[in-house]
């Protein structure tokens, strides 16, 4: 195989990852019936809170676990608002999206392009040997690896723990879930601020590992929405997720080879443009069901389990409040 | 928004009070930040009422911003949360470009042409967000975000491809002097015509929201979509006229940005106002007839916030998030609020909710 | 087990839902607790259940005060409740929702919770397949689902909230089965909720009235259905006929022909029906039957899948429902609050709204909408003014006022359980509002999970079953009974003929 493919693969992997770890925190959020859509935001105060802890304190570790504190705070506001104080969970959502990204700016200044502390690469033994895919997904930084479990770790917690169950079914129908004794809006604190702290995972992943420092990040302004969009894409399934984040990481890189191969297309609008277009198309097939469609070419035994697979109903009772009696 | 307390008063004190608590918190995030808020407060005051110049250059901040914020409330009323009014105005400003650019004619008819133009270009980008939602099941607000950044995309590219100016790709030429706006006076740079069309468009949106039938429309359908079809609305209609009319209003709030404010096209032409607009909205209690002076408010703060840098050492990015801070804290203590003086308004939905599902 | 509640009291704002309520219920029996809607029935099992707390009042469990809260408490003591719309996810398999809520490790073994689930509905004659999804069930099934699951986990009191509403007849008889088995053999104490006077006599062994929160009565079975039905209304009802009518000789409104209509799920076969002037034709049918897309086809809100649909002779297939309703289609639909009235908007607004003859550029007169208003409400007997909100208002003054927004004169009515969880003054106001459009010349077409309803005020049935259809010329020769059983397939059991060209 072309050794720049591969090389192409493996930084595809490492470029996509922040936007796993963030689609699978709002997935956790979004199964248990809240949406939380401050991740833009989330995801930029993070990415400085983050680089600023891991400068300051010159250990990488803090920089991780402040910046997932700052995603969890922010969950927990909107928790706190949408069941404590019966707020629309958009209009908070938006409001501290738009609050997270300036607080980020004003707070970062002092930060202004310092060079700081970042994850290094760190192969797994025997791992990393195995011929072509060693080198994609096995060659990387303790954060993609992270990507991995937690992909995995969220399918097992959803479909194969007794918890999980519980987590679906609030999302899903929490009378149901409070007749079985789960206390729902407990349960949805807990999601939300677990997803949430993920999203802030993300947004350290991105100034730790990605495009190292503050402002620098800015570049990936946006990248908060698309994770809210790949969730929608991905059907709320942990391995689609992975797999939509993937797809978008290649297209990006794709975009950049066209513009390199100096094509006629103007390198503002693909760059800027181009991930949205795709994004919008995607959901336009989701929401219309065309992907259905374009199942019946298969045959009719194959269609019923692809069709399970690409099924993508948003969980019951998103964004909808639970109040027992 | 759908509660009716029982008396004005009482209206006026809960519609004052969550603006009460979010100024007082800001207050005391100034504080903590080593600042005197009667200082911000006062140097905000003469920014905003001081003299010629600084209340036109907050003017010149509010008219596009009110131009959005106005257009928001329309679709907040059909329950459409238009977080693309930020690329409505940047084709609006996009569109108004053309002409000044390229096209010599006389002044008058560049000036209203352009008006005309950068109205369709918005409406054209709302509606592309409406048919992405109705046809397509896309929600708005992925097909905002959505366009927004394409629309950025498209400025950036007009600025630094085909309508460059040579030597800076950060910008366009400068339009010929006599297709700026006029303006009242040179020391009282706000244009006359955009005054005027703002006052035209706040009154009538007031009017149409409380008196026509289109508004009780759309609050029908920002209500309840699937009822309000039943009971005869065209919803689809409804609220692709609600996108058209907000679309159209930010482009001529963006077309304001480049006619008046700068005289040519840059990227960030829409320096976020349009997000701003929605913020405004949300500290009105989207209220219409509030928001101009909501917007007033607002502008003052964005406008001076160059002023208060270099008076009072505050960083501009400050203001920033004290805007956002105030409109959270506002919107957090009305749901305090609501949650625990139930009684004081009319509509204790708790109550209600019971004695319907238990019957 | 015995139950004894002792003095319960449960107020709703100002409803007086429970009103020092004390009873016993011993072992072994089952209990029909009557009362028509909103006498507090649901309520007071609501408590027993766990899922409301009494203002005041104790409850005694063998001879033991208990003090608990939430379902699953109630279950931990032995009460359990099968909801009317089973508790469920419906998004889940049904292994799923028989695990949740029951004890067990962390992770996910599913193979002795498999076989309990058969063991124990094979037990009493349910069959449940562990890996169908919830939301592929009829309500039977998910019925059965929630018994295996309650009886799985030591439940010993069971409570049933209107189980019979939306199971045919076969199925009911299957499950009185059995809950008379569980009484008997098994010793437990089930208390049905009903407003059936039918059901409570052919399976309960002692009724308990309730009216207006009140317990105002008590009977061994068997009682006579008039000291039932005097118990319950404090008067004896008139039972009601429709006028015999020749409705033969007027014109058509609706001329279905091989009308074809199909969602994702289930496509209804080709069906031929003329509807005429003052006809009112009942829909029958288990949910997702099939009536449900049909009379939104009938609506243009969906559109049919072939054949032809004539609206007083035009061609109408594959045009919207604005167009329909400009020809004069009315619809209702099922859910008040979620289609069909605006909460949020006052009576007023929607009186206003429902103005079709203002343009929409128009101004609004509110004077002329608030004399509107003022007339609707004193002819419909709507109790509220015009300037509540919607959602302030009961669920009959809701309906009442819902149907007093459909056009005075509209050619076709299509109304969706027209008196779904309404008292009986309410249903009566109701159908009177119906029945005189339909003297004016409205043909209408209404579907109903209430059989009475059907076989009271249709002058023809339609019965739905899996997609078929089967039409029931002549009611009055149809007992409820029978046509419980046509619901369920058994097309055979009443007169009438297949519904095809």
């Amino acid at each position: 195989m072309n050794e720049a493919l591969i090389n192409t693969l493996n930084s595809l992997v490492s470029n996509a990852t922040p936007l796993v770890i963030a689609a699978i925190g709002e997935t956790i959020t979004e199964r248990a019936g809240v949406i939380n859509l401050s991740l833009n935001g989330s995801i930029l105060l993070a990415a400085m809170v983050g680089f600023a802890a891991a400068l300051a304190t010159d250990t990488l570790l803090l920089g991780l676990g402040a910046a997932v504190i700052v995603g969890a705070v922010i969950a927990t506001i909107i928790a706190f608002s949408t069941i404590q104080l019966r707020r629309d969970q958009v209009a908070v959502g938006f409001v501290l999206t738009l609050l997270a990204a300036k607080l980020a700016d004003f707070l970062g200044q002092p930060l202004n392009s310092a060079s700081g502390p970042s994850f290094s690469k760190q192969p797994i033994p025997l791992l990393a040997d195995i011929p072509i895919l060693g080198h994609i997904f096995f060659e990387h930084n303790i954060l993609v690896y992270f990507s991995f479990v937690l992909v995995i770790g969220c399918w097992f917690w959803l479909f194969r723990t007794r918890p999980g169950l519980a987590h679906r079914a609030i999302g899903e129908r929490p009378e149901a879930a409070y007749a079985r004794g789960t206390s729902v809006n407990r349960m949805r604190y807990v999601y939300t601020a677990v997803g949430g702290g993920l999203v802030g995972l993300a947004g350290a992943s991105y100034s730790l590992s990605i495009k190292i420092g503050w402002p620098s990040i800015i570049s990936y302004n946006g990248d908060g929405w698309i994770a809210l969009a790949i969730v929608i894409f991905a059907g709320w399934h942990p391995f689609r997720v992975l797999l939509g984040a993937y797809m978008l990481s290649a297209l990006r890189a794709a975009a950049s080879d066209i513009q390199k191969s100096s094509l006629n297309i103007p390198a503002e609008l693909l760059n800027t443009g181009l991930p949205w277009i795709l994004l919008i198309v995607t959901l336009i097939l989701v929401n219309t069901g065309q992907i259905d469609r374009l199942l019946i070419a298969l045959p009719a035994r194959m269609r019923g389990r692809f069709q399970a697979l690409l099924k993508s109903d948003a969980p019951a009772a998103l964004g909808e409040r639970f109040e027992a009696s | 928004m759908n509660h009716t307390p029982r008396s004005l008063g009482l209206r006026l004190v809960f519609l004052v009070l969550p603006l009460l608590v979010a100024l007082f918190v800001s207050a005391v995030i100034l504080l903590l930040l080593n600042q005197e808020p009667g200082e911000v407060l006062r140097q905000a005051w003469r920014g905003a009422f001081g003299n010629e110049r600084r209340i036109a250059s907050v003017l010149n901040y509010w008219i596009p911003l009110s131009f959005a914020a106005m257009g928001l409330v329309i679709t907040f009323r059909a329950g459409l949360w238009n977080i693309g009014i930020e690329g409505q105005m940047i084709m609006g400003a996009v569109f108004a470009t053309y002409i000044p650019l390229y096209v010599p004619l006389p002044p008058i008819l560049t000036i209203s042409l352009s008006l005309v133009l950068a109205a369709t270009g918005g409406a054209i980008w709302a509606v592309l967000v409406g048919v992405l939602r109705n046809r397509f099941g896309v929600h708005e607000i992925f097909g905002g975000v959505a366009l927004n950044a394409i629309a950025a995309g498209i400025s950036l590219y007009l600025v630094r491809g085909p309508w460059a100016l040579v030597g800076n790709n950060n910008q366009t030429p400068v339009f010929p002097r006599e297709t700026w706006l006029p303006t009242i006076s040179d020391r009282f740079g706000v244009s006359q015509l955009m005054l005027i069309l703002l006052v035209i468009a706040v009154l009538s949106i007031i009017f149409l929201m409380g008196r026509s039938r289109w508004g009780l429309q759309l609050k029908a359908t920002g209500r309840n979509r699937q009822s309000a079809l039943l009971l005869g609305v065209s919803v689809r209609s409804v609220s692709l006229s609600a996108f058209i009319l907000c679309g159209a209003l930010a482009g001529i709030g963006g077309a304001h940005r480049v006619l008046h404010t700068y005289h040519y096209l840059l990227p960030n032409v829409a320096g976020g106002i349009g997000f701003l607009g929605l913020l405004v909205v949300m500290l009105s209690g989207f209220h219409a007839a509030i928001v101009p002076l909501v917007a007033y408010f607002m502008a003052a703060l964005s406008a001076g916030s160059t002023r208060f840098q270099t008076l009072l050492r505050l960083d501009p990015s400050l203001i920033d998030v004290l805007q956002g801070i105030l409109v959270l804290t506002y919107v957090l203590f009305s749901g305090i609020q609501d949650r625990f003086f139930p009684r004081i308004r009319e509509g204790n939905e708790e109550m209600k909710k019971e004695i319907t599902t238990n019957e | 087990m015995q139950i004894e509640i002792r003095h319960i009291h449960k107020r709703f704002g100002s409803i007086q839902a429970n009103d020092d309520i004390s009873i016993v219920f011993p072992a072994g029996r089952i209990v029909g607790i009557l009362g028509e809607n909103g006498a507090g029935k649901s309520t007071l099992m609501k408590i027993l259940s766990g899922f409301q707390t009494p203002d005041e009042g104790e409850i005694w469990i063998d001879g033991q005060a208990e003090n608990y809260r939430g379902p699953q408490a109630a279950i931990a003591l032995g009460i359990g409740m099968l909801q009317q719309d089973p508790l469920d996810v419906p998004a889940m398999t049904v292994m799923d929702n028989f695990t949740y809520g029951a004890p067990g490790a962390f992770w996910l073994g599913h193979s002795h919770l498999r076989e309990q689930i058969q063991s124990t509905s094979a037990k009493i004659g349910f069959d449940l397949s562990p890996d169908q999804m919830v939301n592929q069930l009829s309500i039977a099934q998910r019925q059965q689902l929630e018994i295996v699951r309650l009886l799985a986990l030591g439940v010993r009191t069971l409570i049933l909230d209107e189980p019979t509403t939306g199971i045919s007849s076969d199925q009911k008889e299957q499950l009185f089965h059995t809950l008379m088995e569980l009484a008997r053999e098994e010793g437990m104490t089930i208390l049905l909720v009903s407003h059936k006077l039918e059901d409570v006599i052919t399976l309960c062994d002692e009724v308990i009235v309730l009216r207006a929160g009140k317990l105002v009565g008590q009977r061994e079975m068997p009682t006579t259905k008039s000291e039932l039905v005097h118990l319950m209304f404090g008067q004896q009802l008139t039972e009601e006929r429709r006028n015999e009518r020749d409705i033969a000789q007027s014109n058509i409104v609706l001329q279905l022909d091989d009308f074809t209509v199909e969602t994702q799920r289930l496509s209804v076969e080709p069906i031929t029906l003329s509807l005429h002037e003052g006809e009112v034709v009942g829909l029958a049918g288990l949910d997702g039957s099939g009536q449900q897309p049909f009379m939104r086809a009938c609506t243009g809100l969906m559109k049919g899948a072939g054949g032809r649909l004539r609206l007083d002779g035009e061609d109408m297939l594959g045009r919207g429902y604005g167009e329909f309703r400009r020809a004069g289609v009315a619809f209702g639909a099922a859910g008040r609050l979620e289609e069909g009235l605006i909460a949020g908007l006052t009576l007023i607004e929607h009186v206003a709204l429902s103005q079709a003859s203002d343009h929409w550029m128009g101004v609004l007169d509110w004077q002329k909408a608030g004399a509107e208003m003022q007339t609707r409400i004193s002819r419909y007997d709507i109790r509220g003014a015009g300037e509540d909100m919607i959602e302030a208002l009961s669920g009959g003054n809701q309906q009442r006022l819902l149907i007093s927004l459909l056009p005075e004169q509209p050619r076709l009515l299509v109304i969706e359980q027209p008196t779904r969880g309404l008292d009986v003054d309410s249903v009566r106001a109701i159908w009177g509002q119906l029945l005189a459009r339909s003297e004016q010349g409205a043909a209408i077409l209404f579907s109903s999970s209430d059989l009475d309803e059907l076989v009271t005020y249709s002058d023809r049935i339609l019965v739905f079953f899996e997609g078929r259809t089967h039409l029931i010329e002549d009611p009055s020769q149809t007992t409820v009974s029978d046509l419980g059983h046509a619901i369920g397939g058994a097309f055979d059991s009443v007169q009438g003929e297949h519904v095809r060209a």
